[in-house]
């Protein structure tokens, strides 16, 4: 009796996260799967099962295949650059130098901002007439190139400004995790004759690797979730040029007003997700200590 | 010859001086504590030794070279921290190897120097353990074996037995003490509890305020203590103190050196308080406002409130000069 009582209060606990996952992940999911079998609804020709034609008609599409290189050009670039710079930025502000607080301040200063807001800033940047690297080019008599409106920068642009912006949210975890390291832990390394270069690789780095895994994973999930710059910077082109996957599934579905195809993105996008979740825990999530 | 040379150290936060002008040697093969309060700067001096700290000035010298500049890892000496300071993410055994890996040292000469010290500290049967699931007193003797697998001639210890329960600090004492012994290490071990300086230790450094307040053995502390400071920090209970008859000063007796008696003696009190603690008795004795504690064999047949005397030999009592609160030089040397 008491045991039940038990269970069924721990269930009532959890019913409201529940209800709320339930409502707004994994029904969504399920819709959206059982969308991706429907052809999209005309104005005639109501909505009817189409079996894997959304799935086909993907692996024919050009502009699928762009987005999805594109965004693993981009996932590839951000992820390890805005770890290797967060990790960077923590161990300097981590020690003992002049000015500190202002260096974490500046340093974590682009979180704050809101992503539409820091792609205006770097539209500034960008602009080929008078923009910031343009008139830093003009000093030693050189000019801008339009880096976002031609094909090979402009993805490189959009990353950049990822990056610029990401790394300093990664920094604040790596620096509450470095300060968390008893300073003995390093001193004991010294003393047992090890250098600087190897207290930060068998030491230090792999204490911080729960803290690693937690922003390789958020790395992955922002490099396949955040567009909002790209909406800013240039609507995804030119002509695809900086399109990724969420961006094309934006157009399909809102744009064109496909809503199968865009069901059927979704999924892929979704697959790939898990994909790379399972990946990390089950594989690295062995080669990390807890303490 | 001196393995550790330590002249005119200091070293200052801000205005306050931790280390003060601190200057002694450690010669090789010799077990020296570095005893005192907390806040006498005892570990500020071991750390200034290691290379963990900057000194402000003096100089140290390990082996016969100045490593006053010098890194802590190029210093040739090996620690023992009070947190023990293992690594959890690596296993006992890599833990003990972590320098000799560092190092550069062949992964044969490892493996066979990782089992001979394994064996020597106990730790075979856990070598494959990470630290998480030892207990306090296995954690130490990993870092005990990191300090001898390394085998350098200097090994320092700050505090390692505070963290350990009663039963097993007596136990490792007596171990710490056996090794270093037997490897003929030469040991520069802090601590701030006098039993584990007196029991250890071949020559004792006690310090006040970040300076030395007396440097000699364990009986020259106890028998000759040069300050009330000395006296009253070393023995318990402390050494009891009366002012000297003639003003000059204060006269410090050790309790075993009261003697109660039931007749007058020198002086007389009532006795306010009993402490039993089996082999004998510590008796305190009130007189003129002063507590006075006289240690006697066995149990004690005295009641609180009763009248007792108090005598000694006039041989018992230690001078001490009363603005210096130090023994006068040409008194130190009456009772040796």
């Amino acid at each position: 009796m008491h045991g039940r009582f038990t269970t069924l209060h721990a269930w009532l606990l959890a019913l409201p996260a529940m209800v709320l996952l339930v409502l707004f992940t994994h029904y969504p999911i399920v819709v959206t799967l059982f969308d991706s079998f429907m052809s999209t609804p005309k104005k005639h020709r109501p909505s009817h099962f189409v079996g894997l034609d959304n799935y086909a008609a993907m692996a024919g599409d050009p502009v699928f295949w762009k987005a999805l290189t594109n965004n693993l050009i981009y996932a590839g670039a951000t992820i390890p650059i805005s770890i290797a710079l967060a990790l960077l930025m923590a161990l300097i502000v981590n020690g003992r130098i002049p000015g500190r607080p202002l260096m974490r301040m500046a340093f974590f200063t682009p979180t704050v901002l809101p992503m539409v807001a820091v792609a205006n800033i770097w539209l500034f940047f960008f602009n080929p007439n008078y923009g910031a690297i343009d008139q830093l080019l003009q000093l030693v008599g050189l000019t801008a190139p339009n880096f976002l409106g031609q094909q090979q920068t402009a993805l490189w642009c959009v990353i950049v400004v990822a990056i610029w912006k990401e790394a300093g949210f990664f920094m604040i975890f790596y620096l509450a995790a470095l300060q968390t390291i008893p300073p003995d832990l390093v001193e004991a390394a010294a003393i047992e004759g090890a250098g600087r270069w190897q207290i930060l690789r068998r030491v230090v780095l792999p204490l911080l690797m729960p803290t690693t895994l937690f922003v390789l994973i958020n790395a992955v999930i922002n490099a396949f979730r955040t567009v909002d710059h790209i909406f800013v910077l240039t609507g995804g082109g030119p002509d695809n040029a900086t399109n990724v996957l969420l961006y094309q599934i934006y157009l399909v579905g809102f744009s064109f007003w496909d809503q199968g195809y865009a069901a059927a993105l979704t999924m892929v996008l979704l697959a790939g997700l898990g994909a790379a979740a399972l990946l990390q825990f089950f594989f690295l999530d062995r080669r990390v200590h807890y303490r | 010859m001196s393995e550790i040379t330590v002249a005119n150290l200091t070293k200052a936060f801000g205005p306050h001086k931790a280390v003060d002008g601190v200057s002694f040697t450690v010669s090789s093969g010799e077990f020296v504590v570095l005893l005192g309060p907390s806040g006498c700067g005892k570990s500020t001096t071991l750390r200034l030794i290691a290379g963990l700290e900057p000194p402000s000035a003096g100089s140290i010298s390990i082996h016969g070279h100045d490593v006053t500049r010098l890194g802590p890892s190029q210093r040739q000496i090996s620690m023992v921290f009070q947190s023990y300071a293992v690594f959890p993410h690596l296993d006992v055994a890599r833990n003990i190897t972590f320098g000799l890996e560092v190092r550069g040292v062949s992964k044969a000469e490892r493996q066979q120097r990782l089992a001979r010290v394994a064996d020597i500290v106990g730790l075979t049967p856990y070598l494959a353990r990470k630290p998480g699931q030892l207990s306090g007193g296995q954690r130490q003797r990993v870092a005990l074996a990191r300090a001898i697998i390394s085998e350098r001639p200097v090994c320092l210890m700050d505090e390692p037995l505070s963290n350990l329960d009663a039963k097993l600090r007596h136990e490792m004492r007596v171990e710490i003490r056996e090794l270093q012994q037997r490897l003929g290490m030469t040991m520069l071990y802090v601590t701030h509890d006098q039993i584990e300086a007196m029991t250890m230790a071949d020559r004792v450094i006690l310090m006040k305020d970040g300076r030395i307040e007396q440097d000699g053995t364990p009986a020259d502390l106890y028998e000759r203590p040069r300050t009330m400071f000395a006296a009253r920090f070393v023995g318990l209970p402390p050494m009891n103190f009366i002012p000297a008859p003639d003003e000059s000063g204060t006269v410090g007796i050790r309790a075993e050196d009261l003697k109660l008696t039931s007749g007058a003696g020198r002086l007389s009190g009532s006795v306010a308080g009993i402490e039993y603690l089996g082999a004998d008795t510590l008796v305190s004795v009130e007189w003129q406002g002063l507590s006075l504690i006289a240690r006697v064999a066995g149990a004690s047949l005295l009641k609180r409130g009763e009248t007792v005397g108090l005598s000694w030999d006039d041989a018992a009592e230690h001078h001490f000069d009363i603005r210096e609160q130090r023994r006068p030089v040409a008194r130190q040397f009456e009772h040796v």
